[in-house]
Parts: C-alpha cells; structure tokens; sequence
C-alpha cells in the first residue's frame, strides 16, 4: 500500500498485520451474513394437527398491532398468528399435506380497511365456493368491510375477512388476542394438490402508513406474507 | 498535525494518544457517529400533520435521512475536510496541500497529494467492489433453486437492489477515481490537480456513501433494485433512505470528480501538450468528465424529489396525488443512460492507451477515436427512453429512441476499428494487461451487439426486463469495464507501488476470469430469451439446469477473484519484488519518471512534443521530461 | 501521421497478403455461418409463432441476428487473426509499423457501419408500425390500430396478481386470462398501485402497467394452448411469483367459458367499478 519500498522487514510482523486485517474482515464479512440469515424468518413449518373431519387443519388470527412481546422491531405492524401447541405464534410459513382437505380457521380482530380491487370481495377457491362467517355460510362480504385477505393465489383460494366494526366496545389492542376481544370468525377448507411451495398474501392495504397501504407488513415475511409448503 | 506545510521526514515521534488526537479517520468516524444521532434526534423531534403516517408506521424517514446527512457531515468535518474554509473565513493562512509526507497514516486521512488518493480509491473502490461480489454470489446461490429457498423474498431483492447499486455507485468512478487522479497530472505534466482538496472529497464522500448502502440491512433493506423506480420507492421501509442517501453522496462525488478532472486537463497541460497530443486515455476521462458532470446532478435532484415524496408528501411521483410515475422514469433514466456510458468511456480510453505499449504500433486513428468518444458522450443524452419502449410512453416517441440508440452504435464501432487498427501487423507480447485488452475487446463486442436487438423495439418486446437485458448490461460493463480495470491494474501496479505482480497467479486469475464469466453471462442470453424476468426469486422449472450451471460459473468467477485477491496480498505485501522503472517499455511520461514519484511530480515542468505514440519509428525522448530526484 | 511502414526487422521477402487472407476467410466464413444461422437458429427463436406478434419478433430478431453475423466473425475472426500472425517473438523486441491511421478504411467503415444501423433503425421502425406495435405496450394512444373487430381485455395488475376484466362482456372480472385463437385482442394494461408490467411470453406481448395509465397492447393469438404470463416490472416482494397461465381456447369454447365467468362471478361483479380505461381505488394515500 505505501508507495515506498517497505525495506527488509520481518515475515512475522507481516503475517501478524494481514492476519489481522483478514480477521477484522472476516469479522465483518460473518457480521454481515449472520445479519441475514437472522433477519430470514426461520421456516419453522407450523404443521397442521388433524381435525375430526379428515384432512388437517390451521388456526389462524389476525391482529391490528403486534406489539414488542411477539414484534421487537415493529411493534404497530398488524400480522397473521398461528396457534401452534397452545399458543399464538407469530410465524408465516405453514406445513400441510399433499392431496388433501386443508380445514382453516381465523380469527379476525382488527377493523376493517376496504379492498382496493373489490373483486377479491367474493371467496374463490374454496370448496363449496364459500366461507363461513361466524356461523353463516357466505360467497361473498362487502368489498368496503374487508380487513385483510388470506389468499393463495398459485392455488387460486381468495378469501376476504371482514373487519371488526370500528365501534366494537372490546377491541383487541395488541397480540396475543383472545377470543374474549370482539373479533370476527371465518373458517373455509380448500384442496391442496401435489407437492409445492406457494406464497400467500393478504389483498388488503392494511399496512397502515405506507402508500396503498402494500408497503411494510405487507412487504415483510412472517406479517402479513407467508408460504404454504405443501409436502 | 493539520497544518504543516513543511514536510518534517524526521519528525520526532509522539506518544500514539498524542498522534490520535487530530483530524484524522478516527475522529471522522467518532464525530460522524455524534452527527448521526444528532440527526436522529432531531428528525424525531419534527411533528407535523405530514408526519402522521410515521405513528402508524413506527418508521421515521425524516430522521433516518437526517441522521445520515449529519452522519456525514460529522465524518467530513472530522477528516478536516472544514479546515481549511474556515482558516480562510478567519483570515488564517492556511496550508494548500495537506499531510502530503507523512508515511503511511497519509492514506488514512485528508491527503491532497494526487497519487494518495488515487491509491485510497483503489483500495476502497476494491473493498466495495468485493462486498458487491458478495451480494452477487448470494444472489446466485439463492437462484441454485426455482423456489424461494435459502434466501426469503424481500431479503433477496434487498440483496440485487445492493449489488446493482454497489457495482453502479462505486465503479461509475471505478477508473477516473484510481487511475485517472493518480496518472492525470503525470501524464499533462502538471504537478497536481486542479483542486487538490475537493479531489480528496470525493473519495470520502464515496467511502461514507458506501457504509450507508451497506448500512440499509439494518433497516430492513429495500425493493426497488438500482433503478429505485416510483412508486414502490415510496412504499418501501426505511432501508429505501439508505439507498437514497448513498446515490445523492455518489451523484455529488461523481460531479466533482468529473469537475475537478475537466478543470485540470483543460487548464494545466503542460506546454506544448496540445489537444492533438494528449494520450487517449486522458480524452476518454475528458468525455467521461462531461457525462458526469452534466448527468449526476440530475440523479441528485430526482433523489431529492423521491425523500419529499417519502417523507412530507409531496406527489412528484404518486398519480393519486398529481404526480407522474413516468417521470421518475424519465428523469432517473436521463441520469441512468449517460451513466453506463461513464462505465463504458473510460474501458474505451484503457484499452487505446495500453495497446499501442504491447503491440508496439501508434494508436491507429487517434482522431478516429476521439471523435468515437466524443460521439458517445454527446450521443448518449438522446437515447434514454430505449429503457422505456413497453412502457407505455407516448408512442411517437418510440421511432426516434430507436433512431438514436442505433446511432450511437457508430462512435462505438470507431474504438472498435481503432483496436483492430492498432493490432494490425503489430508484434503483440501477450502480458497480462494485453489480455484483459483483449478480453474487453471480445466481451464488449458481445455486450454491444445485444445491444442492438434491445434496441429494436419489436424485438425489445420480449426481451425488456428479462435476463437477455442483464446479460447485455453485464458484458458492456463487467465483460467491458471490469476486465479493462483488471487491465489497468496490472499495467499500473508497478508504477503506484514500485512492486510487480506474481505473473503465475496474474495468469491463472485472467484465464479463469474469461471463461468464468462467458459462462456465467453467455446462457443468460438464452434465460431472458426463454421468458425468465429480472429480480426474480422463483422462475419456472424449466429454466432449472440453465440457472444451475450459471450459478455454478458465477462461483468459480468469484474464485477467481480469490486467486486476485491472493495475488495482492502475496505479491505486494509478501514478496514485495522490485518492479523495472519502465517494465512495460512503454513511451508514455509517467514511466519515465522514477519510482517512488516525488510528491511534485516534476522539478521542472516539462515540454512536449509529441503525443506519447511514438512506436514503430526509432525512439526519441518526449520532450524535456527530467525525472525530480527521488525524495524530495 | 503518415503510414510508412517501418519494417525495422527487414521482413521475410515475402510478407503474406494479410488483408487478402483475412478477408477472403471472413467473406467466406460469413458466406457460409449466416445462411446456416437464418436457417438453423431463425425457426426455433423466441418467442415462438403462439401469435402473429410473437410471429413477427421471431422475424424480427432473425434478420437482427444476420446482419449481426458477418459483424461478429469480422471481429472474432480479426482477433484470432491478429493473435495468430501478428506476435512479438519470444523474448523479441521488434517494433511495428508506424501506421497511424487510413483515410480510406476510416471512411469505408463509417459509410458501412452508418448504413447498416440507418437501416436497422428503418426496419425496426417499419415493424414497429406495420405490426400495431409489434405486441408491446403502446401507451393510451397508439400511432397505429389495427383495422376490424378487435376484442378488448383489460388487464389489471395489483400487488400482487393480475386480475382480467372484459368490458364487452358485462364488465366481468376473472382472475385466469383466457383469450379466443384468430381474433384480434386489444390489451388495456393498467394498475391499481405501483408499476407492474404483463409478459405474455409464448403471445410475445409486454406492456408495462401504469398507475392511471391505460397501456394499450394488440395480439392476435394463432395457436391453441397455454402460455405464460409474468410480471416483467419489479414490485415488491412477490414480483417474482406473479405469474400464471393463460390459455388460448377456440371462439366457441371462449364463449363457454366468459359464460361460465359470468355466472360464478355475478356478486363480485355486481360491486364492481364501472369498467374504466384507468381507475384510482382508494385508498390511495398512506392507508390503514
């Protein structure tokens, strides 16, 4: 590096500077990758449990804020949970079976936002075409009511949630929420076919802040995106 | 330790505290740190009703943009980048040149010494040249699988959008910042440059724009790819701020580069150095000066424009609002454009320069040339729109775009005749830097003539946006550029070190290198024409086998810049073996001059001539050149 | 500046004819490569003949490739040559000749080279026009339409799906885009949000899509099958799983299926927007 000749100088020091200075990097090369993969949620598949009805079965809520306990970093971001042995987890990457009846179930506990494309108002892909909606059996809601989607559309499964109403007397303020919060039920089935890996996504703006409502939560793995990994 | 003017040699040396004391990296770093949180501290205190969204958002961009900028400012005012305005403002006589004879911690700091500087944008170029690399190698690992698989989706497009902006960032001053500050005024016969300071502004101004970038995984990265298009620029998280930052620092820097460049070689040649004499490759840097200048500080403006879209909402870019998604385009594109041409010039002006040393002919058609470069800066403002052809732009426009971009193509056929010209009954010796010649001149025909069917608008249709467009970009700019570094590196080496490189290994990394990256890039050609689109995580099962092999070609292209990298280290630090004063026989001043190059360059100034060409007749010394005695 | 050759080695008597040699190698060796690129490479190019677009930019990039042939040989072909014959002997060293430059070759490769490109540029134009825009977005108002009946989709691209509405046909919204063989379809591409861009790839079709912005693109689909559609602009996290498959179906199946269209999505129709060339949903500022 300098521009003078270095005159005889002792192997050792040498070694010990560009030791050094590959170690310093290496530090920061390790830094930088380990930043990564721990920014990467971890694919720890939550795997369905069988239900009574055959198939295998996913219980999911959705949530207005998910606060510092199970959201350090974005604490006002709304997100999916999953129940996973006994509780909620805050974990988008779900396991089910191949060629078989998937059974969901989600809690719905925030207010809603409205969909931008109203089409996605009426539930597609579903068996019988319909969801059930805290106990009525519905093909469609209200495009202006809808709080969040949860949509897999490689499969072609679009299913609308419809939101809390904004003057509910008991909202849930921040997860984990329990079902004693005013919240909306909707469970559907649907088939999976053969093996495959697909991204499901909410169609609703709801990333409160971002422009259309697409940005944050809405962009970010383990929120309001996930995969479906059908083994 | 900021002022003197003297050179001490035998200073008598202080305790180490003492010597930290001072305006020095340390307390750039210390002080950009304090700028940093000031900033933040700051942004958080503005409250506004444009300012809701940040409650419901829990981000702020105001004062993540904040924080950088005083970050920076910090960092420059700890270098002593203020020193000097302010001795003057206070009526102090202050030093012109700073820390030019102090050994080794010169490299560190403020130096306005030329060569120092071209020597610090070598290493720091090179370090984020690597972590660019890096970024790519992960890329491909990621693509090794048509799913989604090691790498998550956005943490992958946060990883292309880094690699794009790195690559484009730091080597638009990839050539002029090394070479062209370190041989510029040798080659003029002037003793510095212009403005010696502002050139050491430039570089760090890189260096802090470079950690920003890298500093953007800490706040969750961002979308958009280089190109940072409206209005999912808006859209993103924080991270989007890091990019903004380090392309309006990358903007500033490259017009004072091409500022301070286009002043020195204008104004201080020396006499009898007229146009017609001066080496082709300080043309190049002249019209890669132009470019620079009159292009990057559009990119800072539309930055701007895109952190008042982001932070106060204003709708520049937001249909909704008024605004004009286009118009990022177009203003981002008129930047982009000349940009890959300042990518481009300076590869044209290495390859001219070195050929006429190894083939040991005259540059063939100097004027030739020069108007081939002169052609392509002027062209390359009238062409942006071929980025746009499918996206809806007022279709009038489309025939004209076409027009000009097949146009341009004429001035690049010159450097090519140029070369054949210069190879023509030549006696070539087939050394390192002759092959990465070569190589350039192989690659960026390829890379050129992809660029002919992208320049057709039927046939754009498919291939906009896939990876035959990637696979052109990277021929002209890897395959063109890249290689014609790696030849100006090994050409120059001996004459900023004094060293010679380990011709073995020189060898084997140039070799590896070639056919590594023909065979990473030549099957991408065949990807983006069988439908795979850019910036893609997950791409059909089909396009499996092609993608792995490419993969696999891009890691033994990495290797080879290990072998590189081994090479330096070995040769340079190890082994440390004496280069000749002129190894190359070449004829141009800066290798009759002695190595170590005194910090004067010259005692006297001297006079030319003739153009530094004069192979293939009996060799005549270039003017009254007198070599400054070593230490002074 | 003058070319004499300074033959300081006092060559061998008889110094092969260079420029001969290697031009009757590349006239030769272009002679034989572009006929056999044209008719080797030309029929499986893509994006294939699935429409007369996709026809038109396998044409296209045919007589793109032919006239890059005899370019690239020249100078593939000139470097082998160069590193073959003209070398430093080992260890010499010779000096070359002092050429500078030659006003004719100068002059010759600038009148060839701006022919070639005036009149690819005239060519590409012609196609551009000739062909409706040979499949590519056109904007909101192309320069040229094709004459006839002309079906319109409107593909609307949001993030992170495309969704196909036919105004002809009650305005009915399906998320699968299935066009009829042998009409001519009139694309409207817009989007709901940030820049997407349709790729119809085996159709050869690729419109960027706009917000508020209606991006008109013509294909007249020829084959029957499937194809394959992927989002080319990105935008957001799942730009690279915003793909489906199109199908083209023949009239009279096509007529089945927007029936059946109709039928299954009658209550998301009925809450739909009118059809628009471009529409602004709300909400459109920073949401939630």
């Amino acid at each position: 590096m300098s521009s003078r000749e270095v005159g005889p100088s002792l192997l050792a020091k040498k070694i010990l500077g560009v030791g050094f200075a590959a170690a310093v990097a290496g530090i920061l090369i390790g830094l930088y990758v380990a930043g990564w993969a721990t920014s990467f949620p971890k694919s720890i598949a939550a795997s369905a449990a069988p239900a009574n009805s055959g198939g295998s079965s996913l219980t999911l809520e959705t949530v207005a804020s998910i606060g510092s306990k199970l959201g350090k970093s974005h604490p006002t971001w709304v997100s999916y949970l999953v129940r996973s042995n006994g509780r909620w987890v805050r974990n988008t990457d779900y396991t089910v079976p191949a060629n078989t009846v998937v059974h969901i179930t989600i809690y719905q506990f925030d207010t809603p936002t409205g969909l931008r494309n109203p089409f996605l108002s009426q539930v597609q892909g579903t068996i019988g075409a319909a969801a059930t909606i805290d106990g009525k059996t519905v093909n469609a809601i209200n495009p202006e009511e809808a709080s969040h989607t949860f949509a897999i559309p490689e499969l072609g499964v679009f299913v609308p949630l419809p939101g809390v109403p904004e003057e509910s007397k008991h909202p849930c303020e921040e997860a984990p929420c329990e079902l004693g919060s005013d919240h909306r039920t909707i469970t559907f089935s649907f088939r999976t076919g053969g093996k495959g890996r697909f991204r499901w996504q909410c169609f609703v703006p709801c990333g409160a802040g971002w422009y259309f409502g697409n940005g944050g939560p809405m962009q970010t793995l383990g929120y309001m995106d996930g995969f479906i990994n059908v083994v | 330790m900021n002022t003197t003017t003297a050179a001490a040699n035998t200073q008598p040396t202080r305790p180490l505290w003492r010597r930290l004391i001072g305006f020095n990296l340390l307390t750039a770093v210390l002080l950009g740190v304090g700028g940093y949180y000031l900033g933040w501290f700051i942004g958080h205190q503005i409250k506004g009703t444009s300012f809701a969204y940040e409650k419901k958002s829990s981000e702020s961009d105001v004062a993540l943009l904040l924080a950088y900028f005083f970050g920076v400012i910090g960092f420059l005012i700890g270098l002593g980048f203020a020193n000097y305005p302010l001795s003057r403002l206070l009526g102090r006589p202050a030093s012109l040149r700073e820390k030019e004879s102090e050994g080794w911690s010169r490299y560190f700091g403020l130096c306005t010494d030329h060569k120092v500087v071209g020597m610090q944008y070598l290493i720091g170029i090179g370090l984020f040249f690597f972590i660019g690399g890096l970024n790519a190698m992960l890329i491909r690992v990621e693509l090794l699988h048509s799913t989604p698989t090691v790498v998550g989706p956005n943490q992958y497009l946060s990883l292309v959008g880094m690699h794009g902006t790195m690559m484009m960032g730091m080597m638009t001053s990839g050539v002029l910042g090394p070479f062209a500050n370190y041989f510029v005024p040798l080659m003029i016969g002037a003793r510095r440059m212009a403005f010696p300071r502002i050139e050491a502004l430039t570089f760090w101004l890189l260096m802090a724009a470079g950690f920003i970038l890298v500093s953007t995984i800490f706040f969750g990265g961002f979308p958009t790819g280089w190109t940072g298009y409206e209005p999912l620029n808006d859209q993103a998280v924080m991270g989007m701020d890091s990019y903004i930052m380090f392309f309006a620092l990358v903007g500033i820097s490259m017009t004072l580069l091409g500022l301070n460049m286009m002043a020195t070689i204008i104004t201080m040649r020396a006499p009898g150095l007229t146009w017609s004499r001066l080496p082709i490759f300080v043309w190049s840097v002249f019209a890669t000066s132009v470019l620079m200048v009159l292009a990057a500080p559009m990119l800072v403006a539309t930055l701007l424009m895109a952190a008042l879209d982001r932070t106060i909402n204003t709708s520049f870019f937001i249909s909704g609002g008024g605004g004009s998604s286009y118009l990022f385009e177009n203003l981002f594109w008129f930047f982009g454009h000349p940009e890959v041409y300042i990518l481009a010039l300076p590869g044209f002006g290495i390859v001219l320069e070195l050929l006429p040393v190894f083939t040991r002919k005259p540059l063939w058609g100097y004027r030739l040339a020069i108007s081939g470069m002169l052609g392509v800066s002027l062209l390359s403002f009238f062409v942006w729109q071929h980025h746009l052809f499918v996206s809806g732009i007022n279709a009038d426009l489309r025939p004209f775009y076409m027009l000009s971009t097949e146009i341009i193509s004429i001035p690049t056929g010159f450097i090519f005749l140029c070369v054949m010209g210069t190879l023509w009954k030549a006696r070539t010796s087939f050394t390192v830097p002759m092959l990465f010649c070569l190589a350039w001149t192989f690659n960026f025909l390829i890379g050129g003539l992809s660029g002919v069917f992208l320049s057709d608008a039927p046939s754009d249709t498919t291939t906009h946006g896939s990876f035959f467009s990637m696979a052109h970009f990277h021929y002209t700019i890897m395959g063109g550029l890249i290689f014609a570094f790696f030849a100006a590196i090994y050409y120059w080496i001996p004459k900023m070190t004094g060293v010679r490189f380990n011709e073995r290994l020189a060898k084997w990394h140039f070799w590896l290198m070639f056919l590594a990256f023909n065979s990473t890039f030549m099957p991408l050609f065949v990807v983006g024409m069988e439908g795979q689109p850019r910036r893609v995580s997950e791409y059909a099962p089909n396009l499996h086998g092609l993608n792995t092999w490419v993969s696999i070609s891009a890691f033994v292209l990495g290797v080879s810049m290990l072998i590189f990298l081994v090479n330096t280290v070995y040769s340079l630090v190890f082994v440390r073996a004496a280069a000749e004063q002129n190894p190359w026989r070449s004829k141009s001043i800066e290798w009759q001059i002695p190595h170590p190059v005194p910090v004067n360059n010259f005692e006297q100034i001297p006079v030319f001539d003739s153009d530094p060409y004069d192979y293939g007749v009996p060799v005549t010394a270039i003017g009254g050149a007198q070599p400054a005695s070593a230490g002074a | 500046m003058s070319s004499e050759p300074a033959a300081a080695q006092g060559g061998p008597p008889a110094e092969p004819n260079h420029a001969r040699r290697f031009g009757t190698i590349w006239l030769l060796a272009s002679l034989i490569a572009t006929p056999l690129v044209v008719v080797l490479l030309g029929p499986i190019l893509p994006p294939g003949k699935a429409s007369e677009q996709a026809a038109g930019q396998v044409t296209d990039n045919t007589v793109l490739l032919a006239m890059a042939t005899p370019v690239l040989l020249l100078v593939l072909i000139y470097l082998a040559y160069s590193t073959i014959y003209f070398r430093q002997p080992k260890g010499g060293v010779l000096e070359g000749p002092a050429i500078r430059g030659d006003a004719r070759i100068q002059t010759t490769w600038i009148i060839v080279t701006t022919a070639l490109v005036l009149s690819l540029a005239v060519y590409g134009t012609v196609r551009l026009l000739g062909d409706n825009g040979g499949g590519s977005g056109s904007g909101p108002a192309p320069l040229t339409s094709p004459k006839g009946p002309k079906l319109p989709v409107q593909v609307i691209a949001q993030q992170w799906a495309f969704t196909y509405r036919y105004p002809t046909y009650g305005g009915v919204e399906t998320p699968h885009l299935v066009l009829p063989q042998g009409e001519m379809i009139e694309l409207h591409v817009t989007s709901l949000d940030v820049i997407h861009s349709f790729w119809a790839f085996q159709l050869g079709v690729k419109a960027d899509a706009n917000p508020q912005v209606d991006n008109i693109a013509f294909v007249k689909p020829t084959a029957l099958g499937s194809f394959e559609i992927r989002c080319a602009e990105l935008c957001g996290i799942w730009h690279g799983e915003m793909f489906d498959q199109g199908r083209v179906v023949t009239p009279a199946a096509f007529e089945t299926w927007i029936h059946q269209q109709q039928a299954t999505f009658a209550p998301a129709t009925a809450v739909l927007p009118p059809y628009s060339r471009t529409y602004e949903p709300s909400p459109t500022r920073r949401g939630g």
